[in-house]
């Protein structure tokens, strides 16, 4: 392929350089000048429909759209001249002169393109004074989204999405002129795996959230960079916190997950499955140290340590590592998986790890993004060079009685085992179960330890290509929750303690 | 009077093969496969045709656009714009009823010059008697072997205005919503399945058999400068005789409206508006313009596709303008923004001015919002918008302030 050629043109009365080609919106951006735009999306087209990026051209007789303008030598582009100005506020004044005043019980408010560019290009005082036209405001497009036909400004992004990024074909733009509006083609709904990201795409009020309606107004969010864990993937997002006022978004921290753009991973998009999962990040969390057998008592993090390495200590004096057996999952971070291994091989030796995603983490893939591993960090595990077993030989071995200690950490053993799992667990005389959330069978084992979930750490995951990905903590974390490494590390220095004491005894 | 394409409109039986043989058709198609396609080309450059759908390009020119096939390679089409539906414009159904083979024949030689294999003709879907009398005509040169070398197949419209623009036209027949394109590229390079395509209206195509066998020296002289031949009027409205009249290019107004009787009841013109309603009238000083692209645009309109509407004094600009803006408004494909909102909010503004509702902005914002939609939308249909209701306030103010009550504010 021939190396695009670089060229300098005028943008702005500035001299500004990019490759030959590149779209005048595009490069103005490069250049740090935001030209308004609708219709334009940089992963669905250029369509040209909505005419707010119009420019002018030294030369051309009209205005041009600069979402359709290849930059070329010596071109000369004003997007900020008097007449770009009004060509942009003209076309702004068209986008709102049948758009409702819904702004005060909008959820796009406060990052609606309307309201945006009203405030960079229009400004102007209205002068429409006919009646606005009425089209449906409520259609429930699917189970993700819901629809406001009066709202919508026919950019056909949303349409353009499911035509070309999920190919399924939910929504279209029927009839003519006026009276055009945004709806489900025949016998379809909008339910697909990639559904939410329309919301996102969608520069109005038209496409809105239906978890995320009237909870939350967006600029009481707080926005944090992080790795969706949801599959190993790895996508992008922004973690969406509401904490401000607690009182609002019933009472849930996490008030929704939206995609960050990452080109080399999800670009501009998220699946439903990820993009849904905050819904269950506050429900039966765990926050409390407890031995819950042989007596029930809350314990510190001290205390516990001190208990468990002595108990884990009398374990393996008499029944040795290989009755000791750790399930675990991908859902560790790889500082969680470093000390995971500092504890459990290089410490304890233990041969008896199980993490494999089957069968009970595993799902559906697809070609846009969806992996079937439904844990964002295996690979992890796997470049530390750690061998997990199976989940049935594990069964096998705790029902004939060979494991005296088990230590499940964030892993729901009855979603493995089934019905089974209860019975198997109560087998071997040491039970541990950490993580964030309760599980069915928290209150099945000896110690439960509260671990903290991904939006309340920080940390790294490793996708499936192998790439190491940062998230930053977005939440404090609940009651006395610690991350898994924190708590690795805890009972690792205690056994350390109990062993250099042993050696000043011996 | 010199004619071309209603010369032998005497003929009752003219739309069938038999007829238009006996009277030299389809010898100018021999002639031309007899000819190298560049050769064909030439002559129609050499004849000075121009689009006569509206736009009056130059016919040779666009077709010279088409690339050369080691370049683009794969199958080229001619397709028929026969979607006339310019409120005024009817000068295709004539010829459609009357002169099919006529049609046909320039369909033909268009396809030789371009190097097409297959041909449609895409027909406005209220013309169910034309499609009666294409399809017939189809038939009969299937027949007879004058398709062998190019196909012929017909496709119907289903009714919206917009799809008689080119692009829009090959969207519909590409089964999408008839939402016009946005060039470059054009249809000759990319255009039916992104195939280049030339797309030629009725009275273009129906010229091409005339210059094939006379020459386009002997076309372009009866026409003016740079406009060849001649010219078919829709003359309709306030006229004795509405009708259609085939007259040469550049004739003047005056002429056209005499041979339609002149203004009905002896009445004064109050307007004309040349080329179909989407274009800026004329008025009585205008009379003696001569009628073709380049002097008709020169005095501010445009030739269009010759669907001539005269107005007499009784007319009210604001209820014409109306009229048409609600058309306009009703046709607007809804694809860009300042179209789709833009000719209802004037739609709007000009019925309540109808209803006495009016008030002194109103005129500014008919102006303003006209202004901000022309230049500024994808396709002609939008730029039209911006066009009707300022040309109507700009030629007869009075008439838009009178349907301002005094007091309203």
């Amino acid at each position: 392929m021939a190396t695009p050629r670089h060229v300098t043109f005028q943008l702005n009365g500035r001299t500004v350089e990019a490759e030959e080609g590149r779209l005048v919106i595009d490069a103005a951006k490069d250049a740090g000048v935001e030209i308004p735009h609708y219709c334009y999306h940089p992963a669905l087209g250029n369509p040209g429909n909505c005419r707010m990026c119009v420019v002018e051209v030294a030369g051309a007789p009209k205005p041009q759209v600069s979402c359709r303008l290849a930059v070329r030598e010596g071109l000369d582009v004003r997007s900020d001249s008097p007449a770009a100005k009004r060509a942009q506020a003209s076309a702004l004044e068209l986008h709102l002169v049948n758009h409702p005043l819904d702004c005060p019980v909008c959820d796009q408010s406060g990052e609606c393109g309307l309201q945006d560019y009203y405030m960079t290009v229009g400004r102007y005082q209205s002068q429409a004074r006919e009646d606005k036209e009425h089209k449906s405001k409520r259609v429930e497009a699917g189970p993700h989204v819901m629809l406001d036909q009066e709202r919508c400004i026919l950019c056909t992004r949303c349409t353009r999405f499911v035509d070309d990024v999920t190919k399924t074909h939910e929504l279209g733009i029927f009839g003519r002129g006026h009276e055009e509006r945004l709806d489900l083609a025949p016998d379809k709904v909008l339910d697909n795996a990639y559904s939410g990201n329309v919301v996102d795409l969608c520069p109005v009020g038209a496409l809105t959230d239906r978890d995320f309606r009237y909870k939350v107004r967006v600029w009481y969010l707080d926005k944090t960079d992080s790795i969706c864990p949801g599959c190993a993937r790895g996508c992008s997002i922004s973690v969406h916190t509401s904490t401000k006022r607690p009182w609002h978004n019933g009472g849930r921290r996490v008030a929704r997950l939206k995609p960050r753009y990452n080109a080399a991973v999800n670009g501009h998009w998220i699946c439903d499955e990820g993009r849904y999962s905050y819904k269950s990040l506050d429900e039966n969390r765990l926050g409390k140290v407890l031995r819950l057998r042989p007596s029930r008592e809350e314990l510190s993090w001290e205390v516990l340590a001190a208990e468990l390495a002595g108990r884990l200590r009398g374990g393996l004096a008499a029944g040795g590592p290989e009755g000791l057996a750790v399930a675990a999952s991908g859902a560790l971070s790889n500082e969680d998986w470093a000390a995971f291994k500092a504890l459990f091989v290089d410490a304890l030796k233990l041969p008896r790890l199980y993490f494999a995603a089957d069968p009970d983490q595993v799902g559906e893939q697809d070609e846009l993004l969806r992996r079937r591993e439904k844990v964002p960090n295996l690979k992890a595990a796997e470049a530390l060079g750690l061998r997990g077993g199976s989940f049935d030989a594990l069964a096998a071995d705790l029902a004939a009685g060979k494991i005296w200690g088990l230590w499940v950490i964030e892993r729901d053993l009855d979603r493995v085992w089934g019905r089974r799992a209860a019975e198997l667990l109560a087998k071997p005389e040491l039970t541990v179960y950490q993580s964030p959330f309760k599980g069915a069978l928290g209150d099945a084992y000896a110690y439960r330890l509260p671990a903290t979930a991904y939006v309340e750490e920080e940390g790294h995951f490793t996708n499936f290509e192998g790439r190491v990905q940062a998230y930053r903590r977005a939440l404090d974390p609940i009651g006395a929750a610690r991350p898994d490494a924190a708590i690795f590390g805890l009972v690792a220095a205690a056994l350390e303690g109990i062993r250099s004491r042993e050696g000043a005894a011996a | 009077m010199t004619k071309i394409l209603t010369k032998h409109f005497d003929e009752p039986r003219l739309h069938e093969l038999e007829t238009y043989r006996r009277l030299g058709g389809y010898e100018a198609l021999q002639k031309a496969r007899a000819m190298a396609p560049a050769a064909v080309t030439a002559e129609v450059k050499k004849s000075n045709l121009r689009g006569l759908g509206g736009a009056g390009f130059p016919v040779g020119m666009k077709w010279e656009t088409v690339p050369p096939e080691d370049k683009v390679p794969g199958p080229r089409y001619v397709v028929v714009n026969a979607d006339e539906s310019e409120p005024g414009c009817f000068k295709d159904r004539v010829l459609l009823t009357r002169a099919p083979h006529q049609l046909l024949e320039g369909l033909l030689i268009a396809a030789h010059a371009v190097g097409a294999k297959e041909t449609f003709i895409f027909l406005r879907g209220e013309y169910q008697n034309q499609y009666d009398i294409l399809e017939k005509a189809v038939q009969e040169a299937d027949a007879a072997g004058w398709t062998k070398a190019a196909s012929i197949s017909l496709m119907r419209g289903a009714g919206a205005y917009i799809s008689g623009l080119d692009t829009a036209l090959l969207e519909t027949m590409e089964g999408k919503k008839a939402w016009p394109r946005q060039p470059p590229p054009f249809p000759t390079v990319a255009g039916l399945m992104g195939k280049p395509t030339v797309v030629n209206n009725v009275e273009t195509l129906s010229m091409l058999p005339f210059i094939l066998r006379e020459g386009g020296e002997v076309f372009a002289k009866i026409g003016s400068a740079r406009n060849g031949g001649t010219v078919l009027f829709s003359v309709s409205g306030h006229v004795e005789k509405p009708g259609v009249y085939e007259v040469p290019m550049g004739s003047k107004l005056r002429d056209v409206l005499a041979l339609a009787g002149g203004v009905r009841g002896g009445r004064r013109l109050k307007a004309v508006i040349p080329g179909g309603t989407s274009m800026p009238p004329l008025v009585e000083k205008d009379l003696d313009v001569a009628l073709d692209f380049d002097a008709v645009r020169a005095a501010g309109t445009f030739l269009g596709a010759g669907g001539m509407i005269v107005l007499d004094e009784s007319a009210d600009a604001v209820a014409v303008a109306h009229n048409i803006e609600r058309f306009l408004s009703h046709e607007s494909c809804g694809q860009c923004t300042p179209c789709r909102e833009g000719a209802a909010w004037l739609e709007r503004i000009l019925e309540r001015l109808l209803r006495g509702g009016g008030v002194p902005e109103d005129l500014d914002n008919l102006k303003r919002v006209g202004e901000n939609i022309t230049g500024k939308v994808i396709c002609a249909l939008g730029d039209t918008v911006g066009v009707v209701a300022r040309a109507w306030l700009g030629k007869f103010p009075d008439d838009f302030k009178a349907k301002i009550p005094r007091g309203n504010s």
